[in-house]
């Protein structure tokens, strides 16, 4: 017995003191970082607290539930003053996330364009495209909102002026003037979501065709007609729906009234300046990204895939692409979180977005530090979720190493 | 270790609850850097705080600063102005950053009980009109319906706004900007219909257009404008020179006391001017205000009295040309009334 157990007492690793068992210690080292930064918020939030105490005013976010009092000229979602703080909160943030989200699907069309057009062989397209990219890249976002707000868009004709074209043109229906872009608005009639329906079921048919003739593709060698069949699926067979529910869709006129044209649809020059400064002004970094990404391909990959008999428009999206996309996407990353952030700027030309409705909250409420709060919130949630459908799209599109 | 780091934080923690500098003395304060850190008008509103080509600011609000100053100092150039927008003014106070707002603010109850402000005094008294061009034939603010208005954000005018369409029940497009020159130049393009803002605003901004003559300001005025300096809350000492300092311009006019003739005024034999001007033996007025006693005198000969900063401002003498109206004395039928000095 005692044998036996010397026995294993020596196979046993030699006893030491707890702070050097590393599972212990890396534990103990997360608890402590955890402590600090726990700590940490907790000693500013109560130094916010006692200092605002001491200047006679409070902290905490129930002013959000008092009337704002104050209207806003974009809206999406129902809104007026008398509506609460948080909604114009809710407002601004929608606002936020159009100009965002339209902006970045400009830049990358545009940049895509721009980029591959700066290694064109035509010489008028490769310069007229690094001369756009110079441009855009080299003045600051803010000059390009202006320039397009006050140097463009002020500059367009006078509502009273479109007033008088109307009354030479009755017929006239889209307008372009210095107060925005007005055409009719659609009014969807009964059964137009039959048409949607359509829609969503010709593009559910069009992929699933799709991967049909892939696999008959792979079986026989022959490809059939993919594009034809799927344009008629994806738009052939909604208008027949659309036709047979007896067009269910009319349109809203916008028509003169005292002041602003009155009805339709219309778009203001604020978000317009600022959706394209944005846009063209991230596009012109989104271009280099993409030159970068496709010179980074080495011609190599182009050459044997010509040698295997792939033509150009193969070769590109077959070879060139998806290596040249794993180039791309980390810094278009970077890209798409700077035009979010450069959203903000919308308070220079008074489009509502976040930044704008929070800073009249702020000076209407005088709760600086909780709208700061609520901003930085805001903007990390937005660039996180967007770093993080990117980090999932370059996973996708990552090399898979076997 | 981790009971160290805690414990330390903990102490950390007590020591900076503790350590808390006291903001409650803004005289003191002011006295030891030896200047006023004044917040004006930050985006050149002619007639209350802006700053002419070699950068000296001129104005009825700065002439209040100057006046503060030349209490507590007897010399009205001990003073540094902070150039603030709508947006910022009310952080700046909050924060400390300056001693005193001068910067056509009103006052109102939210910004006297909840921001944490003072105000007392109101060295003009405004209210909300609407600017428009004249082609338009609009001959009353009623007949804006429909119209996109252009505003400042973050101002009492931007609620009023919105106020006064909602219960006339017409509706109106807001543009709003953050800046006031960004409205400015919007109004200018044809972006809006209207301008709306205090009217003394709308006096001056029609000035900036490039023909004055085609913009007009409409009858209608939708609100109640008085505007005055605010200093941080519980701070009363520095309320009442500040407050005073307006008195003492308003007071001072009432007197017939000007820039000119202060001198001579001072062996007046009427006593309150001499208790006024510290020409009285004992008297302890400037002593417990915690000012020189010849603060009314300094005041005086720095900015002259209300009647001619107004003149000089806003009035016939400036480019403005605005009638005292409100702001006359009361013994004129305006609303300027200085407390009794003694």
């Amino acid at each position: 017995m005692a044998l036996a157990d010397t026995r294993t007492g020596s196979s046993e690793p030699p006893k030491v003191s707890l702070l050097y068992n590393p599972a212990l210690r890396s534990v103990l080292y997360q608890v402590v970082t955890l402590v600090v930064i726990v700590g940490a918020v907790w000693y500013a939030w109560n130094n916010v607290v006692q200092n605002l105490a001491r200047a006679n005013m409070s902290a905490g976010f129930g002013f959000l539930n008092s009337r704002a009092g104050f209207d806003i000229a974009q809206t999406l979602i129902a809104y007026s003053s008398d509506s609460t703080y948080f909604r114009a909160l809710q407002v601004g943030l929608l606002n936020t996330l159009v100009v965002a989200a339209a902006g970045i699907v400009t830049a990358t069309i545009v940049g895509l364009l721009i980029g591959v057009g700066r290694l064109s062989n035509n010489w008028l397209i490769a310069r007229l495209c690094t001369v756009y990219v110079e441009i855009f890249r080299n003045i600051p976002p803010l000059l390009v909102i202006f320039f397009w707000y006050l140097g463009v868009l002020a500059l367009l004709p006078s509502i009273r002026t479109i007033f008088q074209h109307l009354e030479e043109n009755p017929d006239a229906i889209f307008f372009i003037s210095n107060r925005g872009i007005y055409m009719p608005a659609p009014i969807f009639g009964e059964g137009f979501g039959m048409v949607v329906g359509a829609f969503v079921l010709g593009i559910v048919a069009a992929i699933a065709f799709t991967i049909w003739a892939n696999a008959r593709q792979r079986a026989t060698g022959k490809r059939p007609p993919v594009l034809w069949v799927n344009l008629g699926l994806i738009v052939l067979f909604p208008i027949l729906v659309f036709l047979v529910m007896g067009s269910p869709l009319s349109l809203d006129y916008a028509v003169p009234g005292s002041f602003n044209m009155r009805g339709g649809m219309s778009i203001g020059p604020e978000f317009l300046a600022l959706y394209l400064a944005l846009s063209l002004y991230t596009a012109s970094f989104i271009a280099e990204i993409v030159r970068a990404g496709i010179r980074g391909v080495s011609k190599g990959q182009s050459e044997a895939a010509f040698a295997l008999g792939l033509r150009g428009g193969h070769t590109t999206r077959l070879v060139v692409l998806p290596q040249a996309l794993r180039i791309i996407i980390p810094p278009l990353t970077s890209q798409y979180l700077n035009l979010i952030k450069n959203s903000s700027l919308a308070v220079a030309v008074g489009y509502a977005d976040l930044v704008a409705v929070g800073g009249t909250i702020l000076n209407q409420s005088g709760k600086s530090i909780e709208i700061i709060a609520i901003w930085m919130l805001v903007y990390v949630s937005i660039s996180l979720i967007t770093s993080l459908f990117m980090n999932w799209f370059n996973a996708k599109m990552a090399l898979v190493e076997r | 270790m981790a009971k160290k780091i805690v414990t330390a934080l903990v102490g950390a923690a007590v020591l900076g609850f503790g350590a808390t500098a006291s903001q409650a003395d803004t005289l003191s304060d002011v006295k030891a850097k030896g200047f006023v850190q004044c917040g004006v008008n930050g985006s050149n509103l002619a007639g209350f705080g802006a700053q002419d080509s070699q950068g000296n600011w001129a104005g009825l609000d700065v002439d209040l600063c100057k006046a503060v100053a030349a209490a507590v100092f007897g010399d009205a150039t001990k003073v540094k102005f902070t150039p603030l927008s709508a947006k910022d003014r009310f952080p700046a106070l909050q924060s400390g950053e300056i001693d005193l707002l001068a910067r056509n603010t009103t006052w109102s109850i939210s910004r006297d009980t909840q921001l944490g402000f003072d105000f007392r005094a109101v060295n003009y008294y405004d209210g909300q009109g609407f600017m428009v061009k004249k082609e338009l034939g609009v001959k009353s603010a009623l007949e804006l319906s429909g119209a996109s208005v252009c505003v400042q954000s973050g101002t009492t005018t931007e609620l009023n706004l919105a106020d006064y369409f909602r219960s006339n029940n017409m509706d109106f497009k807001p543009v709003v900007f953050e800046a006031q020159d960004e409205a400015d130049a919007a109004y200018n393009a044809g972006r809006c219909d209207a301008y709306t803002t205090d009217a003394s605003g709308l006096y001056s901004i029609r000035l900036k257009m490039a023909n004055p003559d085609d913009h007009m300001v409409l009858p209608e005025i939708i609100s109640k404008e008085p505007l005055g300096p605010a200093v941080r809350q519980n701070d009363s000492k520095w309320l009442d020179i500040v407050s005073w300092a307006h008195y003492a311009m308003v007071a001072a006019e009432e007197f017939g006391i000007t820039q000119a003739n202060v001198e001579e005024m001072k062996t007046s034999a009427n006593p309150d001017i001499k208790r006024f001007l510290g020409e009285e033996a004992d008297s302890t007025i400037g002593a417990d205000l915690g000012v020189p006693k010849d603060w009314a005198v300094q005041i005086i000969k720095a900015v002259g009295n209300y009647g001619e900063s107004f003149e000089r401002n806003v009035g016939e003498g400036s480019p403005l040309k605005i009638a005292r109206g409100l702001n006359a004395q009361w013994t004129k039928g305006g609303l300027q009334y200085a407390p009794p000095i003694r």
